[in-house]
């Protein structure tokens, strides 16, 4: 039971919003503690694990051309073209979005998206330029707002999508955790059982969108 | 062989010039935070591999400290003006986004042919880990690209890379420490404690309660431990195979591929999840830390509430 109090130390660290770092860490050493590994052994399995995971932050090696296009105005073209699109609202340029992630990610190609390489520099643009082409003056919390949708619907979308796909990580998991436990189950069936949630995501997430063009229409988002 | 010590080490330089771009910046409003912040992580990534385990997590608590103490903070603003970005995006027009959209045509190119080329009779690249050097080898292929098209100073990508981690700030670190705490509860056991509990509370017989359990208990386990893959073992040992397959018959395939995704329904929830939900408000410049968090609620909410009538409807013998 004790080293339950790990979690509680996320929960209540994230509910005060403490610096996530710090949130993080005492968490790690709370948990090792109350596990009864010793306050040495819990800092190196943590530095340990810490250390075998560098490969987690590989994404920010697309920052130098990303930041590279920025500086010549990639951000800018992006927001230009789909300002000149009459029939590019917002919600329907996320809706694009949505569909695409989801169909690439069904198809195995999950690199195709993620929030440095496509939504900053691409997606969110696009998304704010359709609002400002309809309302000239954006207040800086539609603003705000109309980026995290860009966001959501980056993960919504390969959330969504990439289970139809068999040999991705989570659909290899199940078949060994249930194998573990003398169930045998097939990828390609795992695969078709993901497609009802699939479809379902598509249509209330895309018709949240859709209301987020009217929303902002009315200027009430 | 091209392994993941080629990656760390281009991470290595990517965080290294952050570091010292920043301390030789006298106008940077965090100077010292920032290429100590940025410093101590390349340490991390140049010689980790060779620290001993301690000496790389009293590595954490230094950036962590660094990280609390004195923050890590975006610095003066833009290298070029709107009027002169404006003026680039006119001239150079969809050509622009070539370099931006060969990073993930490349990272598939790749991903398709380096696993198969030998030399000597040895693979190029270490077989495991052909996808991540995928992405290595793509940025560096777009970043020629990018050079050899607008013809920047030289010392631009890496000045530009240093803007955008400052930006992002100490969250392009949280994923990897949210990793290690994955581990540090795995070595503590939390898992078994959870299915343990999970098992003893949920009375069985009652097919829409123990259906509700598993969705909602996956969802709710994934935003503590912010990773579907880490609570999927621990409630499916634990509620859905002595519930719902072994005690109520239900299909073990539609169980699990809903389970997972009724997981996935939790990590659209969590700050845990910070890769997806944190990242992105850094990269956006986002005032309120769970902005992203607040959009995905609604539609993960409904999801759920989907994937629970989908199991009850479709994985029980009628």
């Amino acid at each position: 039971m004790l080293v339950l109090s790990g979690l509680l130390v996320v929960v209540v660290g994230f509910a005060l919003r403490l610096n996530p770092l710090l949130v993080v860490t005492c968490a790690g050493l709370v948990t090792g503690l109350a596990g009864g590994l010793g306050f040495v052994t819990t800092l190196s399995t943590l530095g340990h694990a810490f250390t075998e995971s560098r490969y987690v932050p590989i994404v920010w090696l697309v920052l130098p051309v990303i930041g590279l296009l920025e500086r010549a105005g990639l951000r800018e073209r992006a927001r230009d073209v789909v300002m000149r699109m009459q029939a590019a609202t917002t919600g329907r340029v996320l809706l694009a979005y949505l569909a695409l992630r989801q169909a690439t990610a069904a198809l195995g190609l999950v690199s195709l998206g993620g929030h440095p390489q496509m939504v900053r520099p691409l997606i969110a643009p696009m998304a704010e330029g359709a609002a400002e082409r309809d309302v000239p003056n954006l207040d800086d919390a539609t603003r705000h707002q109309i980026r995290a949708h860009a966001a959501a619907v980056d993960n919504i979308g390969v959330f969504f999508g990439e289970d139809i796909f068999i040999a991705i990580g989570s659909i290899l998991l199940i078949k060994g955790v249930l194998e573990q436990a003398g169930i045998r189950v097939l990828p390609t069936e795992l695969a078709v059982w993901a497609i009802p949630t699939a479809i379902a995501a598509f249509v209330l997430h895309g018709a949240r969108l859709l209301l987020l063009d009217r929303r902002l229409r009315r200027g009430t988002a | 062989m091209i392994t993941l010590e080629f990656l760390y080490r281009l991470m290595g330089i990517l965080t290294g010039a952050a570091a010292v771009i920043n301390f030789r910046d006298r106008t940077h409003p965090n100077r010292i935070g920032n290429s100590l912040f940025w410093g101590l992580w390349t340490v991390s990534f140049l010689v980790g591999t060779w620290l001993s385990d301690l000496a790389n997590g009293v590595l954490i608590l230094a950036m962590v400290a660094v990280a609390t103490l004195r923050g890590v903070k975006a610095g003066t603003g833009d290298s070029t003006t709107l009027a002169e970005r404006l003026a680039s995006a006119r001239r150079w027009g969809n050509r622009l986004f070539l370099p931006a959209l060969a990073v993930p045509a490349l990272t598939l190119l790749a991903n398709a042919t380096i696993g198969k080329i030998t030399i000597g009779g040895l693979p190029l690249v270490e077989p495991k880990q052909v996808t991540l050097v995928s992405l290595g080898v793509a940025t560096l292929v777009s970043l020629a690209i990018g050079m050899v098209m607008l013809r920047p100073p030289l010392r631009a990508p890496l000045g530009e890379a240093r803007r955008l981690l400052d930006s992002v700030g100490w969250a392009a670190m949280l994923p990897q420490l949210l990793a290690a705490l994955g581990a540090v509860f795995a070595a503590a056991g939390v898992g078994k404690v959870v299915s343990t509990l999970a098992a003893s509370w949920i009375p069985g017989g009652a097919p829409l309660l123990s259906v509700s359990a598993y969705t909602i208990g996956m969802a709710l386990l994934t935003m503590l431990m912010g990773n579907a893959f880490a609570a999927f073992p621990v409630m499916t040992l634990g509620i859905a195979i002595p519930l719902l397959i072994n005690g109520l018959h239900g299909d073990p395939t539609i169980i699990s591929a809903i389970g997972m995704l009724s997981g996935f329904c939790g990590t659209l929830m969590t700050p845990m999840a910070a890769n997806f939900n944190i990242v992105p408000v850094a990269l956006l410049e986002l005032p309120d830390r769970y902005a992203v968090i607040r959009v995905q609620v609604p539609t993960a909410l409904m999801l759920l509430a989907v994937n629970t009538v989908l199991m009850y409807t479709l994985a029980f013998p009628r």
